[in-house]
Parts: structure tokens; C-alpha cells; sequence
């Protein structure tokens, strides 16, 4: 079973997972069991991971963590938040910007609906209230690659506050024990992305590339429910399907379209809060959980030795694998906050304070966009759990890679094999055959109709289920042949001809009179050399149920 | 010579029939910007793209089909407006040699009419100033030290100073706009307002000087001040010019949404006859003056990024570095020490101390207005200024600071409330000098505002100002005198 669930717990590291505690005494991060269709989910309430310093006494030194996520995702729309610039990935540099971008004098932000839309839609996708009147300020910094020298935002009153990410993790050694965290969500902000700044250590300069500089951010606000690296990597997960499942943002963490700062301190249980430190620009998948439970692991083994943790900012060096200080220039300042003057307040309605007469492209609907939401990942999996009877994990393995859950699909729609079956081979054979050969699903060779169709030939019991993966082998490696041809071609086909078995059966019992006996005095298990012996007299085309069956009548009569 | 102005035959009616071309116009205009050269009106003078301007409409009016009262008529429009093509400095070596790409919405209003662009005024450096004697290059003279009118006043009383070293500021900062009006080199001109820059030089220069409602008009293109409160403004020789200008502006503008969504259509004002029921209030108290902090926000352009040649310096140690020195050199003093102090409030410390109770006498302010338009007064009625313009040699003895807090404190009130004003010339001072006062309006009640204050400058009969004596060749000076205005006259 390779369903690549993230473990909840962090072992096999420096600190260990010490104990579940009962009750949430810090009141923070309640989780929640599966609610329907679990009997194997746990539900459970406990709560953090109490992490115990390898080297301190028993029961003395116990160190909970708690981390907070501040998250920005680009928001995929045409234009900038605030102009009519193009946003694409990846184009000539300085090739999309407008003279707002540029910040060339006198020009004014305009705001871009698409950008709202998606803000709102986010925000009732995670349980937000959204503010029907929310504001927006100007962030004062200085860096080059922010020509305006301050940013627009929303930090007094932002468009959505309140909301809730639930996210599932496996619980204890059994990868089917999944209980299902909750984070509080602070609240989701619009603000505008910043340039890129190149530099070029070679002649000591920097380059800058505006093309990203006022592209529209939603910045998602995680409160510190959370306790570990993968508790917070599995948390940014679920929020990245959801964003793409709301087609809100492309959430794709390799082209920098979502973003992760967390801050992290440690305490003991019962004891106020530690220090926090930020950690900085973990905009790798594969370094989020591993630079935070590094960050853990530092600041335990710090404040172990006696000394103190600063207030600091600090970025995760994933070649040394532990996070350093930033220079103090990038940390903390003062932003200077003030209203933005430019921008009146953006206003909100719902179907009953919506203004008689007004222009639908002047207004935002709330009701109107609710009504709209696409499905969620948590639907989708709960519809997948009850129409398919398929296990919790299987339907978040589903999930988890961009396009298998609709591979699994078309694969379903053709076949009238067993949803189970057709489970067990998307997520075993088909997806470990990708990982193997580092393959997304739109790059497999093997099309949902082939293997609809092998599942078929295995459902009406053509071929063996040995032979099934022997073809898959075969499709994988030629394109464009059908399972028929290649079971036809390499003549694996199950034998249907039961006097032609019966006579193999026969020959078999003749050539092995020891092993006949051996049944025959009640070895039960005797027969399945017998089986296997038939089985392999012809070529494994005979089916196993059927070799027994004609063998049982032979022995007793 | 009372009146005179006003029973000229207007220019656009002259156009239209032709008594006179829009290239001639704008050689009159030309010549009269060279000749007025040492008042230092104009940082740019776009003799080129007028004349192409000016033909342009010339071949319009010839086929017939001319865009309207504007087509034709020579305007100026302050340094901090972007215009297309046409260096835009603020005054500031900051800008110097930059070149913008695009053209500000009230700009590119008046080119769409048909409009002359003659060039860019002068002000105060970033328009932070009242008495435009603070941009990086130089004083703007007022028109009205070489009056025949002054002049005479001067001779009766005993002086000893040099006649050259006595010349007298236009106020500010859209001084370079109403001196380019006041000396007959365009009919119109742009200024930008946030605490009484285009009322004050307006008083002071004895025009016409416009504050329309805040939103009312596109900022969009104009370099900020203080964003909340900057509005662009208009400077004419008469009210009639002023409405006929903003019915070219007014309305929403995509490209600024603190504008208003209502459609404005173009007007005329009507002709007042019956005033017994209009009521004006005249405040005891003066306004209160409380200075805002938000110039900090002004967008100083970094402009490191382009190929246009505003300033940079060659520090290259580090970005910081070259930031540092780049605003070192390219802002003077008050306009850095108003960044300084803007930041200062900012502060997390200062924040609530400052900024917050800024916001809070602005509030207060804004509904004193409200609860006086409120008990029945149609408009407002104060000076326009505290005194008539001194001289040059006079007003730099106080700092740019305690000037501006001093000269701006009839018209500041009313950027904080966003209401419409507008100065109107009344009479000459003792001094021989113009006396403005100022009408304030209800938001957005901008006609009503501008009925009442034609009403009233037609009642004052204030005098055209004599140049004469000044110029070397009298006549086209009393050409376009003649041409006094743009708009129809009944």
C-alpha cells in the first residue's frame, strides 16, 4: 500500500513524539474524527505532540512546539490586483509591466474584481466571515524590486476573517488511522506581490524583473495550531487542493505561487508560550515540514543548553538542512502603516443588502458566489468514500496527485470491474509504476481506456490477475497496443477449455503420486502444490479456483 | 477701464468666425511667454507640439468641424501633471529630464477638445510651498509688480530698495499657472490644489482660481502631495472660463476610483438675477489649520528601474546606499523634511499619537461644514489670503513651514472636508494689488458654488491689470487683452 499519506508524527529524529496527551490544555487545535463512514477512523482529542529532549530526565523535560503558517498564494487572474498588466509565469523579463507597476509618478491602483471574486470565494471555502467592508493599507519598506517603496494591503480590516482548514493525518503505525486537525484561519488579506530582485555577485549588481511586481497575493493567515513540520506541511496541502480545486491560485509551490513563513516556539506544557521565530520563504514542498521541525529541534536544543531564543527572523538553508539568521536589514522593522487613499473602502453584498438597480459589474455578490463554490476536497473524498466504499486514505491518495482522482474516474466509467479493484490498481500498480519513473499522471503511457479495458478482461476472469499486471507491464512499455492485442499476442488468456485442464490435472497427479497421497492422508495444504504445479504446466493461463475445483473431484472420487 | 474684460468679444466666438486662426492665436500666446520669459511662469515651454497642436485645429476649424469652445484656445498646465513626451519635473531634480509615457487624464481631456498645450508652469518644489519661490528653478515673478496699477501706487510713497529687487511672488504653489493666466500667455491653466495651492497664487495674481469637489475630478496623472486631499485645479481670467474648463474634466475616470460613479455632463452657468434668497455664511473664527501627515505616501518615484533620465546618483555601494544619496540630492529641504516628519508619524510609537488624531480634526473639521451647509447657508465667504502678495525679499525671510501655515490657513479647511472652492478677484489693495475671496461650496454642488461666484465677480468689476509699460510692443499684449476669454458671453 503506497498511499502517500503524511505521518503526523515525527520520528526516527533527534526528539521523539512522546506521548498523545489527553484534553487541549493550551486550548488550541482541537481535532476532530472522521465523522461518517469511519469506523476505522480515531476519533480523537488529543492534542499536541509533547516532544521529549533525548537526554533530559523522564517526565521532566517535556517540550511542546506550536507553529503558525503565514501563507501567500498568487491568485490566478488575467491582470495585476491594482492593474491591467498581464500575469504570466515565467515570461521575457520586464516584458508585463504597466506604468502603475513601474510606479511611474502620478499613476493610481485600480482594483481588479477577479482578484476580489477569488478572495471571497477562498474565504467561504475555509469557513471565513466574510467583512462586507474591508480596507486597504499601504506597507512602507525599501527594497528595489518595490519601486512604489511600500506595498498595498489590508491590515486593519481585511476582506475575510474567522475560518477553519481542517486537514487529515495518520495517527499511530497503521497507516488507515486518520484523524482529522483543525487550524483556526486568522484571516485572508489582499495585497500586491513584489518584484524580483536577480543579483549578480559577478559584477556586484542587481537586476530587477518587475513582471511579478503587483501580481494580486491572498495572504492566508494560519493561528498557531499546530505542532510539527508535517502537521504544517499537511495543513499547506490541503489548503494548495483546495485553492486549485476553487481554481483561486495554481498553488504551485515550484513556480513560487505559494508561499510559507512560519513561526515557531517551543514550551513546556502548561507554561506560557516561548519566544517565536519566523522562518522565512519555505516555498519548497519538500523542505517545509524538515526546515520547521529543524527550527523545533534548534530551539529545544538551545534553550536545553540554557540560552535563550531571539525574537528573530531566520531562513531554512536546505543544503545544511537547519535554518539561520537572517540579516537584520530583512527582519524586523517598522512598516509604517497608514490608510491607502487611494483605494476607497472595497464593499461586499449579500442577496438582501444588495442595492436596488445596481450594475452586476459594479457589485460583488456573496450569496451569488457561494451558490457558485465548485466542489471541495473534503466533498470529493467523502462522496468518493460513499459511492465507492473506498477507505478514507485511499480516497486522500486519490487526491494527492494532480490528476489521478479524474485518471481513476475515466478508468471507472469504462470498466465494470470492482471500484476496489480499480482503487487497488490506480494506487498500487499505476501510481507506483509513475513514482518509479518520476511521471505525473498526464505523462503515463498507459490511458484510463487501457486499463478500463485490462480491468475488464480481469473482472470476467480472461486473464489471471498475474497476467493482468504482466499486460500492464506490456502497456506501459508499447504504446498504442491494446490489452487484447497483447493478451492475444503473448497468449495469456485463461484457459477455457476445462477438458484440456482436466487432462493437465490428470498428468499432474500421475507425474506426482507423493504429493496425491500426501492429501489424500489430510494435508490440506498438499493441494496447493498440486495447484501450483498445474499452474505452471500451463503457462499460469489456468484459473486457480478452477485448477482446484477439477482437482477436488479427482482426489475424492 | 473697469470691466473691460468681461465685454470682450470671447476668443473661441472669434475662432468660430474666424477673426482669428489657432495658429495665430498661438503666436500671440508664444510671444507673449517669450517676452514674459523673466517671470520664470513656464519650466517648459512645448513650442513644437503647440505648433502641430495649433495646426491641427486650424485645419478643424477650416473643414468646419471644430471639437468644441476649447479647440484652438492656448493652455498651461502645471509642472506636476504628467504630459506625454513633455519633461514633467515637479520642480525637483529629482524629475529633471524625466519624460513621461502617458498623459494625465485632465491633460489628455483638454488635448481631446482640441486645447493648445503652450507648456509646463512652475511651482514649488513638489508643490510643498505658497509662494512658488521653492523649485529648483527659481522664483516665479507676480505679473502684477510691473503693473501699471502698482506701479503708480508705488511711486506716491518713498523707497529705497531697487526697483528689479522688488518684485512681488505670485503666491503658490500653482504660481507659474496663475501668472502664465494673469500675463495674457494662455486663456487657461492647470494648477493642483491640496491646502489652497491654485487659490492662493489665484488671489495673489488677481485670476480666477478653482478647487472642485475632491473625486470630482481625475488625479490620475497628477504626481501626489497628499493623495486624499490633492485636487486638481483651474485657473481663468473669468468664472465662465473656470466652469466651461471643469465641464471638460469633471466626471469618472477608470483610471482613479476615488472619482465619482454619477455622469457629469458639460454646463453653462446661468445668469443670476435674483439673489434675496441665496444665503452666505461668514465664519468668525478662523479654520483651524492642522497639518496632515500623509505626504509621505507620495509616490517619490524611485525611477531607478527605466532608461529615463530623471536623477540618480552614482553612488553604487549598495542599493541603500544610492537611495540615500539619490534623495539626498534630489529633494530640497522641505521636501525631505516632510518625508522625515511623515515617517516620524508613521511610527508604531507616534502612530496614535499623531496620525490618528490628524485623522480625528479632520473628521471634526469636515462636519463643522457639514452642520453649517446644513442650517441653510448656500455658500461661504472668506479672504482668499491674509494679505495682498509681498515682496520676494519679504517672504523668504520666513521659513517655508510658518509660510505655508500662514498663507494657507482660509483654504486648507477646505481640502481636509473636500469641498469645492473657488477664489474670485474682488478689487486692488491700497497697494494697488489683487484681493481675492473665497467662495465655498457644498461637495459636489460645484455649479451652484461657481453661479454664485459669477454673480459676484460680475458685480465686483474687477479691473484687467495693465502690462503695458512692461512690454516693449503694446500691441499684441492689447490684442489678446481684447481676447480676454473663452467662453460665450451673453
Amino acid at each position: 500500500m503506497a498511499a502517500p499519506m503524511l505521518r503526523w508524527c515525527c520520528l526516527g529524529r533527534r526528539w521523539v513524539l512522546a506521548c498523545i496527551d489527553g484534553g487541549s490544555r493550551h486550548g488550541r487545535g482541537a481535532a476532530i474524527g472522521f465523522t461518517s463512514s469511519r469506523k476505522r477512523g480515531q476519533s480523537s482529542v488529543a492534542q499536541q505532540p509533547l516532544i521529549t529532549a533525548q537526554k533530559s530526565r523522564k517526565g521532566e523535560h517535556k517540550w511542546a512546539a506550536v507553529v503558525g503558517l503565514e501563507i501567500h498564494a498568487q491568485i490566478s487572474s488575467n491582470s495585476k490586483l491594482f492593474s491591467g498588466s498581464q500575469v504570466h509565469f515565467a515570461a521575457p523579463p520586464n516584458s508585463l509591466v504597466s506604468f502603475f507597476d513601474a510606479s511611474l509618478p502620478g499613476t493610481l491602483p485600480v482594483l481588479n474584481r477577479r482578484c476580489v471574486e477569488a478572495a471571497v470565494m477562498t474565504g467561504l471555502a475555509l469557513s471565513c466571515r466574510i467583512n462586507k467592508k474591508s480596507l486597504f493599507d499601504r506597507k512602507h519598506y525599501f527594497y528595489a524590486d518595490l519601486p512604489a517603496g511600500y506595498q498595498i494591503t489590508q491590515q486593519r480590516l481585511p476582506i475575510a476573517v474567522n475560518g477553519s482548514l481542517a486537514y487529515s493525518v495518520c495517527a499511530g503505525k497503521k497507516p488507515s488511522q486518520v484523524i482529522t486537525k483543525t487550524v483556526r484561519i486568522k484571516q485572508i488579506q489582499l495585497e500586491q506581490d513584489s518584484g524580483k530582485s536577480l543579483h549578480d555577485e559577478l559584477r556586484s549588481q542587481t537586476l530587477i524583473d518587475l513582471n511579478r511586481a503587483g501580481v494580486g497575493l491572498l495572504e492566508v493567515v494560519l493561528e498557531p495550531d499546530m505542532s510539527c513540520g508535517e502537521e504544517a506541511a499537511t495543513a499547506v496541502r490541503e489548503l494548495q487542493l483546495i485553492l486549485q480545486a476553487l481554481g483561486t491560485s495554481q498553488a504551485n509551490m515550484a513556480e513560487g505561487q505559494l508561499r510559507v513563513d512560519a513561526n515557531i516556539s517551543v514550551h513546556h506544557p502548561g507554561e506560557p508560550l516561548g519566544v517565536r521565530t519566523e522562518v522565512k520563504n519555505l516555498n519548497s514542498a519538500r523542505f517545509l515540514a524538515k526546515a520547521i521541525d529543524s527550527e523545533i529541534e534548534r530551539q529545544i536544543h538551545e534553550l536545553e543548553n540554557g540560552r535563550e531564543i531571539l525574537n528573530e527572523t531566520r531562513s531554512f538553508d536546505y543544503k545544511l538542512g537547519c535554518t539561520m539568521p537572517m540579516r537584520d536589514k530583512e527582519g524586523k522593522q517598522d512598516y509604517r502603516f497608514m490608510p491607502e487613499p487611494n483605494l476607497p473602502p472595497l464593499l461586499l453584498y449579500d442577496t438582501a443588502s444588495l442595492p436596488p438597480g445596481a450594475d452586476p459589474q459594479q457589485v460583488i455578490n456573496i450569496d451569488w458566489i457561494r451558490e457558485r463554490l465548485p466542489e471541495l476536497p473534503s466533498e470529493t473524498r467523502e462522496k468518493l468514500v460513499q459511492q465507492y466504499g473506498m477507505l478514507p486514505e485511499h480516497s486522500f491518495a486519490l487526491l494527492n496527485e494532480v490528476g489521478l482522482l479524474e485518471f481513476f474516474q475515466n478508468v471507472i466509467k469504462e470498466t465494470r470491474a470492482e471500484p476496489k479493484k480499480v482503487t487497488s490498481w490506480v494506487l498500487n500498480i499505476f501510481l507506483g509504476f509513475l513514482k518509479q519513473q518520476n511521471l505525473a499522471v498526464n505523462e503515463s503511457p498507459v490511458t484510463p481506456t487501457a486499463l478500463a479495458e485490462l480491468l475488464s478482461l480481469l473482472d470476467r476472469k480472461a486473464i489471471s490477475s498475474s497476467a493482468a499486471k504482466q499486460v500492464f507491464e506490456e502497456l506501459w512499455r508499447s504504446k498504442g497496443k491494446t490489452p487484447s492485442q497483447i493478451v492475444s499476442e503473448k497468449r495469456l488468456e485463461l484457459m477455457q477449455d476445462e477438458e484440456a485442464l482436466e487432462r493437465v490435472c490428470h498428468a499432474v497427479m500421475e507425474g506426482h503420486p507423493q504429493v496425491v497421497m500426501d492429501v489424500k492422508r489430510g494435508n490440506s495444504r498438499a493441494i496447493n502444490k498440486l495447484i501450483g504445479l498445474v499452474r505452471k504446466a500451463t503457462l499460469s493461463r489456468a484459473d486457480p479456483t478452477v485448477i482446484k475445483e477439477i482437482l477436488e473431484k479427482k482426489l475424492s472420487s | 477701464q473697469l470691466g473691460r474684460r468681461l465685454s470682450c468679444p470671447p476668443v473661441s466666438a472669434a475662432l468660430k468666425q474666424g477673426q482669428i486662426t489657432p495658429t495665430e492665436l498661438y503666436q500671440k500666446c508664444l510671444s507673449l511667454i517669450k517676452k514674459t520669459k523673466f517671470l520664470n511662469a513656464y519650466i517648459t515651454v512645448s513650442e513644437d507640439v503647440a505648433l502641430k497642436q495649433a495646426e491641427d485645429s486650424e485645419k478643424r476649424y477650416k473643414k468646419g468641424h471644430s471639437l468644441g469652445d476649447l479647440d484652438g484656445i492656448p493652455i498651461a498646465v502645471k509642472d506636476n501633471f504628467s504630459t506625454s513626451g513633455i519633461e514633467t519635473t515637479c520642480a525637483s531634480n529629482m524629475l529633471k529630464g524625466y519624460v513621461p509615457p502617458y498623459n494625465a487624464t485632465v491633460v489628455q481631456k483638454l488635448l481631446d477638445q482640441g486645447a493648445i498645450l503652450m507648456g509646463k508652469t512652475n511651482l514649488d518644489e513638489f508643490a510643498m510651498g505658497s509662494g512658488s519661490t521653492d523649485g529648483v528653478f527659481g522664483p516665479v515673478k507676480n505679473p502684477w509688480s510691473y503693473s501699471k496699477q502698482y506701479r503708480e501706487k508705488r511711486k506716491q510713497k518713498p523707497h529705497g530698495e531697487k526697483e528689479d529687487s522688488n518684485w512681488l511672488i505670485t503666491g503658490g504653489s500653482s504660481g507659474g499657472s496663475a501668472a502664465a493666466v494673469a500675463a495674457f500667455t494662455c486663456f487657461a491653466a492647470l494648477g493642483s490644489d491640496t491646502g489652497g495651492s491654485t487659490r492662493n497664487p489665484a488671489a495673489h495674481c488677481g485670476v480666477v482660481g478653482f478647487k472642485p469637489s475632491y473625486g470630482l475630478v481625475s488625479r490620475h496623472g497628477l504626481i501626489p502631495l497628499v493623495n486624499s486631499m490633492d485636487v486638481p485645479g483651474i485657473l481663468t481670467r473669468c468664472v465662465d472660463d473656470a466652469a466651461l474648463v471643469l465641464g471638460v474634466l469633471a466626471g469618472h475616470d477608470p483610471k482613479d476610483s476615488t472619482t465619482v460613479q454619477d455622469p457629469v455632463k458639460p454646463f453653462t452657468l446661468p445668469t443670476l438675477t435674483d439673489v434675496s434668497k441665496l444665503c452666505i455664511g461668514i465664519p468668525k473664527v478662523t479654520l483651524p489649520f492642522y497639518y496632515f501627515t500623509e505626504m509621505l505616501s507620495t509616490q517619490f518615484p524611485n525611477l531607478q528601474n527605466g532608461d529615463n533620465n530623471s536623477h540618480r546618483c552614482d553612488i553604487d555601494v549598495s542599493t541603500e546606499a544610492m537611495y540615500a544619496a539619490t534623495r539626498r540630492e534630489g529633494f530640497n529641504d522641505v521636501v525631505r523634511g516632510r518625508i522625515l516628519s511623515g515617517n516620524f508619524f508613521l511610527l508604531k510609537e507616534n502612530y496614535e499619537n499623531y496620525f490618528i488624531k490628524a485623522q480625528k480634526v479632520r473628521r471634526l473639521i469636515a462636519n463643522d461644514f457639514v452642520n453649517v451647509f446644513n442650517s441653510g447657508v448656500d455658500v461661504l465667504l472668506t479672504p482668499t489670503t491674509l494679505s495682498d502678495a509681498v515682496p520676494y525679499l519679504e517672504f523668504i525671510k520666513e521659513d517655508n513651514r510658518t509660510r505655508s501655515a500662514q498663507d494657507d490657513i482660509f483654504t486648507q479647511a477646505v481640502n481636509m472636508a473636500g469641498l469645492p472652492a473657488v477664489s474670485v478677484p474682488v478689487a486692488l489693495s491700497n497697494q494697488g494689488l489683487p484681493i481675492g475671496l473665497q467662495f465655498i461650496g457644498r461637495a459636489f454642488r460645484d455649479q451652484q458654488l461657481l453661479t454664485i461666484a459669477k454673480w459676484f465677480e460680475k458685480q465686483v468689476q474687477f479691473p484687467v491689470i495693465q502690462l503695458q509699460e512692461l512690454m516693449d510692443d503694446c500691441s499684441s499684449v492689447f490684442e489678446i487683452e481684447k481676447l480676454g476669454s473663452v467662453s460665450l458671453k451673453q
